[in-house]
Parts: C-alpha cells; structure tokens; sequence
C-alpha cells in the first residue's frame, strides 16, 4: 500500500545549526501517528517542511506517492494536506464562520470570483456551519474571533482544516494551553474524524495525547530517536533517557 | 579625449557628494528600517542656508558648518516629535516623511522664492589646477577630498568606537540590539541628525555646482534612494561604492542619453529590489 | 438594507442634480474633477486598504493611458481604439510592474513602485520628442460616443459620473465578492491564506492589475478632462496625493477614498485661489492624517456614530 505520508531522508540548517537532520518517517493511511518530543527537537520545523513554508536543504517527501517538495504550499493543500498551527494563525477582526468559509474557499473555484456576493453563497456557509458544529462552535459561529476564548480559537483552528475535507492532517499541538474540560471536547473531536484521514499529531506533553496514538515517533535535536507502537516507545530506555527523564 | 577626462572627474567629484548625502540617509535607513523620504529636502535646505549665509557676507566654510548644523538641528527636532510617535507604524513613518518632504520643499520656495541661488566657490579655490595639458576644476576635487575624509571618519566611527558598535549591532538585529540593553532609541537620534547634518553639508558644498533652485530635492532625493538601495541599507560601503557608481551613470547618462537619464538610473535601482532585496552589499534582508 | 438603499437614491439623486443645482462651470468642473480623482483614489484604494499593498506609483497609469492616448490620436486612429488601446496598455504596464513590485512586500514595495513611477514620470520628461518634455502635450479634442458631444461642462459631468459609477459598482462586486475576501484573507494573513489553498502572489498580483485597470479608466478622463498631459500631472507628489485622498478618508472603506478625494480637491482648488501654500497644506494634513487619524475620516465617523446610537440607547432605556 503507498503510505499517505512518506518523508525521506529530510535536512534542513538554519545557518549553521541543524534544526532537522537526517529525518525519514513514513505514516500509511487512515493511521493516528505522533510526534513527540522535548522544545526545540524540530517537531515545528518538520511540519513546515512537508507543507512547504520552508524549503529543505535535501531530502523528500511524498504525498500518496507524489513527490511535493517543487509544489508551493497552496498546491500540498489542492492535494489533500491541511494543518493547524501551534500559534494560532486566524483572522482575528473576522466571524469565525468567516473564518472557516475562507479555509473553504481555498479548495473552492469560486474564490476566484470578483463578482458574485460571497455571503450569499449558501453552499460555503452551509459547510462552515456544519464544520463548526462538527467542533462544538456552532451556537457562536457568528461571533467575532476577537472575542472567543483561546480554547475556543484553538477548536477554531480545527474546524477549517476538518472543512477541507483532508486526505492528511497535520495537528500541531492541538491541546495545547486548553483545560481538562476543553481537552475532552478536543479529544472527542479528533475520535470523531473518519478512518479516511490520516492524522498526524504534534504533542509537547505525552500524557494527554498518549491515548490517541497509534504509533509514536520520538524527535529529539532533530533526529528520530525511537518509532513504534504506543508500548513499544513507551517502554524504551530512549525515550525515558530524553523525554521521560526530564 | 578631453571629454572623457572632465565627464570621468565630474562624476567622481559628483559621486563624493553623492557619498554625503546618502551615507547618513543609509545609516538611518539600515538603522530604523526607513528610507527618509525628506532627505532630498534637508539637501536642499543646506544648499539656501548656505548661500544665504555666503549672501550675508559669511564665509564659505561658516556657511557649510552652518548648513549642517542647522539641518543637523532640523534632523533632531524631526526625529524626537514626530517619528518617534510612530514607533513600529514603519508605513506611517515612510509616509510622514514624504508629507515633511512637501512642507520644506514649499517653505523654501515661499522664502527663497523660485529662482535659483548661486552661490560661487570660494575665491582661493576658482583658479584650475593645470596638470598634463588639462586643466582640473579645484573646487570639484576640494569637494571629492572633503567626502573621503567624511567617508574615512565615518569608517572609523562605525568600525572603532563604541558608538559604532551600537549601531552595527542595531542595524544587524534590532531586538538583539535593544536585549543586551543598547540604547536603541537615541541611536535612532543621533543617527538621523547626523544624516541630516551631513546633508545640510552637502547641500551646501554641492551649492556652486547644482545651485539651490526649487526641486533640488526632488532631483536629489531618487539619487539617495539608488546609492543606497544598489548598496544595501546600513553598509558603509555600499553607500561608497554605490555613491561612485551612480556618479558615473549619472554624469555619463545625461551626457550621452540625455533622453533616458531617468532610465539609467532607475532601472539597476529597480532590478536591484527585485533580485536583490538586501542591496549589492547589504546585510539585512528588507 | 431599506435605508441603505433609501441612501444609495438619495445620493444618486443628488448626483444627478448637480448640474442643476450648480451652474457656474468652474465648481462643475470641479465636481467632475472630484470623480476623476475618487476613481483614480478608489482604484489605489484596492491595494491599499483591501490588498495592504502601500503603492507610490498610482500616477503613473495617468500617464501611461493620456500619453499613449494622444499619440494614437496624433496618429489617426478613431477615438474608441485610442481609449481601448490606452487603456490596455497602461494596464498591461500595470501587470509588468506588479510582477516587479510583488517581489517585495512592506517598504520593499512602496519603493518599487515609487521607483517604477519615476521611470515613467523621467521618460515623460525627458523624451521630448515623444511627449513634449515639461511642456507636456495637447489631446485633440473629446470624442463622442453614441454621436453624444460632451464638450460642454455638464455633458461632461454626467458622462464622467456613468464612468464613475460603472466603475464603482464593479469594485464594489469585487470587495463582497469570494475574490475580495481572499485579497483581505492575504491581507491579513498570508502564510496562513497558502496553507488553505490559496494563491497569494496571484490574488495579489491580479488586485494589482484590476488597480491599474481602473487607475488607467481614471487617466483616459484625466485627459479627456485636461486635453492636456504633462509630466507635472503624474509626478511623486500626484501619487502621494492620491495616497493621502485612500489614507485621509479610509482606506478600509469602499467610500473612504471618495471622502478623501472631494476633501483634497476641494481643498487644492479653494485654498490655491487665495494663497499659494497649497504643498505646506498637503504636508501638514499628510502628517497630521498619519499621526492623528491612522484608519480615516469614514471608520472615525462612523465609530463616533457607533458610539453616539449605543449612547442614545442607553439614555432611552433609563
């Protein structure tokens, strides 16, 4: 079977400091892989190389089989990547229904059109809608992202990559800074996601995204440590050594 | 033959005025990250104050002193109540300086009024320096050896003392610079004065040469923005060569082309922005 | 929605009546200047408040349409293929000059597109051959669509107001539009506008275009007004100005620049009839506007506005 994500043998320097060296992973579809990892292991970093916000010194990485490192960011989106970022990147004057219509229209031919009147175009706004009730947000779709809680901005976040339909979602830190009570909504929202959608998912602290994996990869100074089951990592003197240990 | 040789030193004696009003306006630019679209006119305004002060029977060397105080002061007050308002509003900042620029260009016109002022070289600098056959206009090499002492103490300045260090380190990386406690924000002072100042110098030292005439700083002003985008913002050097550079294109441009001498110029300037933001010599990406 | 459109009549209506109401020719005349610099600052207006690109060029596409239009007509060619010709090739300058400015953002492009302006501003000046230098160039005589002749004063107005208003309802469209809400979109958030699929060098680049589409609209009635092009009508300080007419009046707004351009008008044509510092004057409102008014006299009033009805109502409830 093609794996959904495949990345080979990825570097990448800033200057003269590695940030991401030598790193290769490979997630099949329909699979819950994550990313773990102590700050500054390029856990970050490894995501805006696949989705093209940075350019790697050398390596590769497949979508389905199709190399994408010559494609600019908009072009992984047009082929089934999505992500949400772990500093959230909204449209903050804006409706959060706004806000998801926009991550709509994004795959949409219609975004090209200077004529017709965007808020009459049914179709996006239904879909946003359903989006953000998909997250819990659907009695304050109409609410100005300003004026929402951070656990409700960071669902935001969720509910315009999950309107994208993806064919490979990128989570960065999606539970990050949220509560008890917010991380279960999250969670469930994420159970919610069909098989279909390969998920991979960054997590600072384990614990609270551990139940969630399937596979784990362990990052640490750019460089995968251990990868395997959620027992396999968990049991390995590795990853006790870097992260537990801390 | 002998074309060749006074267009070659025109344009030498041109890019060292070039050098002085464009290496403050460089410094400042790589410094608070704008160019100073009121540097044409701080030219200008040395250009009348130093004619009026010979017109009142100073001496020409006062006048040039006086010149670049006086914008040097302007340079200050400009600085402390207005940009520094605008702090981080950078397309605000460009903006007033363009309304500063229409205010000066005016004034000047409502107190010198439209026609040109002369202002002749000093007398003891008149007589050429007859050397192989030709004959050198003294004054034209006076200015270009005033511009390398300039050039020369600003070196110093920026690679040898303290202060120089600071705004270095504040055009390389401003929050570095303001972490590790520099006083990044009387640096922005006294770099923009001392751009103005060397202006004011300028524009009286260019004065025998250009006239002071209204839209001086208009013709002055795009030269500036050349040098210092062929250079790249806050490079010493690249004012220096980038001030040479555009001496010749200008010199020989208008005498051969005269028809595309906007052309010339602008043209490298805008090739420059677009395969290279940083400038020929610059450091900092814009 | 109603009392919009109640609104939208009364202003039309009033627009109508202009030439009724005032009959001397000179304030007709400048009513019509009023719209050719509403047009031209509305058009600017789309990079400048909708797209956060600062252009300081925006003159240049007078030039590029008035002079390439007079040549053609110097040159025989009928009235309407001079205006589309004009037209098409100062927007086609525009589509070369976007390309070179969205190299850059911020600064980087303001300087461009000053850079770019100067160019066409010194070739204007010094082909003297081509454009008559500083002297600047005569456009022959108006045209006549439809067999209309509108050489006098109020034909003018009204045909300048049909342009004006075609001209505003399409961009208009365009702000509402999925279009425009992509240009605010990378605005506001371009990195984040790429990673939900959207093209933002070319959202940016064809606001770019559209701008000097529209722009260049702007200088065919520039010099179908003037009969005249110089190299005075497009220097820096006519881009700045046109600048200062989006910023003064709002640039987040569809009307804010219209607010800007009558205010500036009027204020160049009454000020210079009495004392001759009309450039101290726009120096003074620039700095002014920038330090004082950041978002424009529209946005200002209608918070003023905001703040007055939340006020009344609150009065009303005690």
């Amino acid at each position: 079977m093609t794996p959904a994500l495949e990345i080979s043998h990825l570097k990448k320097r800033f200057g003269g400091l590695p940030a991401t060296r030598d790193v290769s992973l490979t997630v099949m579809p329909g699979e819950r892989r994550l990313i773990i990892g102590p700050n500054g292991a390029g856990k970050t970093t490894l995501f805006n190389l696949v989705t093209g916000d940075l350019t790697p010194d050398e390596g590769s990485v497949k979508l389905f089989g199709r190399e994408m490192l010559k494609l600019p960011t908009q072009q992984r989106v047009h082929l089934g990547l999505a992500r949400t970022y772990q500093i959230l990147t909204l449209f903050p004057k804006e409706t959060l229904l706004h806000n998801v219509v926009l991550a709509l229209l994004g795959l949409d031919r219609s975004r090209w059109n200077p004529w017709a009147y965007l808020a009459g175009q049914r179709r996006l706004y239904d879909a946003a809608r359903a989006a953000l009730v998909q997250v819990g947000l659907g009695e304050i779709a109409e609410r100005v992202v300003g004026e929402t809680s951070y656990g409700e901005r960071r669902r935001l976040e969720m509910a315009m990559a999950l309107a994208q339909k993806p064919k490979v979602l990128l989570l960065d830190e999606p539970l990050a800074g949220l509560s008890q009570e917010e991380r279960k909504q999250v969670r469930d929202v994420l159970n919610a996601v069909p098989r279909d959608v390969t998920i991979v998912m960054i997590e600072h602290d384990m614990d609270s995204a551990l139940a969630f994996a399937e596979r784990i990869t362990l990052l640490h100074y750019g460089e995968v440590i251990v990868e395997g089951t959620r027992a396999e990592v968990v049991a390995d003197p590795r990853t006790k050594e870097v992260y537990l240990g801390e | 033959m002998q074309f060749w040789i006074i267009q070659t030193l025109n344009s030498v004696a041109f890019g060292g005025l070039l050098f002085l009003l464009s290496s403050g306006f460089s410094l400042a630019f790589g410094l608070m990250r704008i160019p100073n679209l009121a540097h044409g006119g701080f030219f200008m305004l040395g250009a009348y104050l130093g004619a009026t002060i010979v017109s009142v029977g100073g001496n020409f060397w006062v006048a040039v002193l006086g010149a670049g105080l006086g914008v040097g002061l302007i340079g200050i007050l400009f600085e402390r109540l207005i940009l520094r308002r605008l702090a981080g509003n950078v397309q605000g900042q460009v903006l007033v300086t363009l309304g500063v620029s229409f205010i000066i260009a005016d004034l000047c016109l409502m107190i010198w009024t439209g026609d040109p002022w002369t202002l002749p070289a000093p007398s003891e600098l008149r007589p050429p320096i007859r050397l192989g056959g030709f004959a050198f206009p003294t004054f034209r090499l006076v200015v270009l050896g005033i511009a390398l002492v300039v050039a020369a103490a600003l070196y110093v300045l920026m690679d040898r003392t303290r202060l120089g260090a600071m705004i270095r380190a504040g055009v390389d990386d401003m929050e570095m610079a303001r972490g590790v406690g520099i006083p990044v924000s009387l640096l922005f002072t006294v770099v923009f004065s001392l751009g103005a100042l060397l202006a004011g110098l300028g524009g009286t030292l260019g004065a025998p040469m250009l006239n002071a005439y209204p839209g001086l700083d208009a013709d002055m002003l795009p030269l500036a923005l050349i040098v210092v985008i062929l250079g790249g913002a806050g490079s010493l050097l690249g004012a220096f060569v980038g001030s040479f550079a555009v001496g010749f294109l200008y010199n020989f441009g208008i005498a051969l082309f005269p028809d595309l001498a906007y052309f010339i110029l602008f043209l490298p300037m805008v090739l420059v922005l677009v395969f290279r933001p940083q400038g020929l010599f610059g450091r900092v990406a814009s | 929605m109603t009392r919009r459109l109640v609104a939208l009549v009364l202003v039309a209506a009033a627009l109508l009546a202009v030439p009724l109401v005032i009959t001397n020719e000179f304030y007709l005349n400048l009513a019509s200047q009023i719209l050719i610099y509403g047009l031209l600052a509305v058009s600017l207006n789309l990079l400048v408040g909708y797209g956060g690109m600062v252009s300081l060029g925006h003159a240049s596409f007078i030039g590029l349409t008035s002079y390439t239009a007079v040549l053609l007509l110097n040159a025989g060619f009928d009235q309407l293929t001079t205006a589309l010709v004009a037209v098409a090739f100062s927007t086609l300058c525009g589509a070369l000059f976007g390309v070179l400015a969205l190299r850059a953002s911020g600064i980087g492009f303001l300087m461009i597109t000053l850079a770019l302006g100067q160019i066409v501003w010194g070739i204007a000046y010094r082909a003297n051959n081509l454009t008559g230098g500083d002297n600047g160039i005569r456009f022959a005589a108006r045209p006549q669509p439809f067999g209309v002749d509108i050489s006098s004063a109020p034909h003018f107005y009204y045909f300048t107001l049909i342009v004006f208003a075609v001209a505003l309802f399409f961009i208009w469209r365009l702000v509402r539009s999925p279009f425009g809400a992509a240009l605010q979109g990378a605005r506001d958030q371009p990195r984040r506008m790429r990673m939900l699929g959207h093209n933002v060098w070319l959202i940016q680049w064809l606001a770019f275009v559209l701008s000097a589409f529209w722009g260049s609209v702007a200088g065919l009635l520039y010099v179908y007004y003037n009969l005249f092009i110089s190299p005075h009508a497009i220097s820096l300080q006519q881009s700045a100005e046109t600048l200062l007419m989006a910023i003064l009046g709002g640039a987040s707004t569809l009307t804010g620049p219209i607010v800007g351009a009558i205010i500036i008008t009027l204020v160049k044509n009454v000020v210079s009839t009495y004392i001759d510092r009309w450039n101290s004057l726009l120096g003074a409102i620039f700095v002014i506007v920038i330090m004082f008014m950041p978002f424009g006299i529209v946005p200002g009033l209608r918070q003023l506005w905001v703040r007055w009805r939340r006020r009344a109502k609150t009065e009303r409830a005690v």
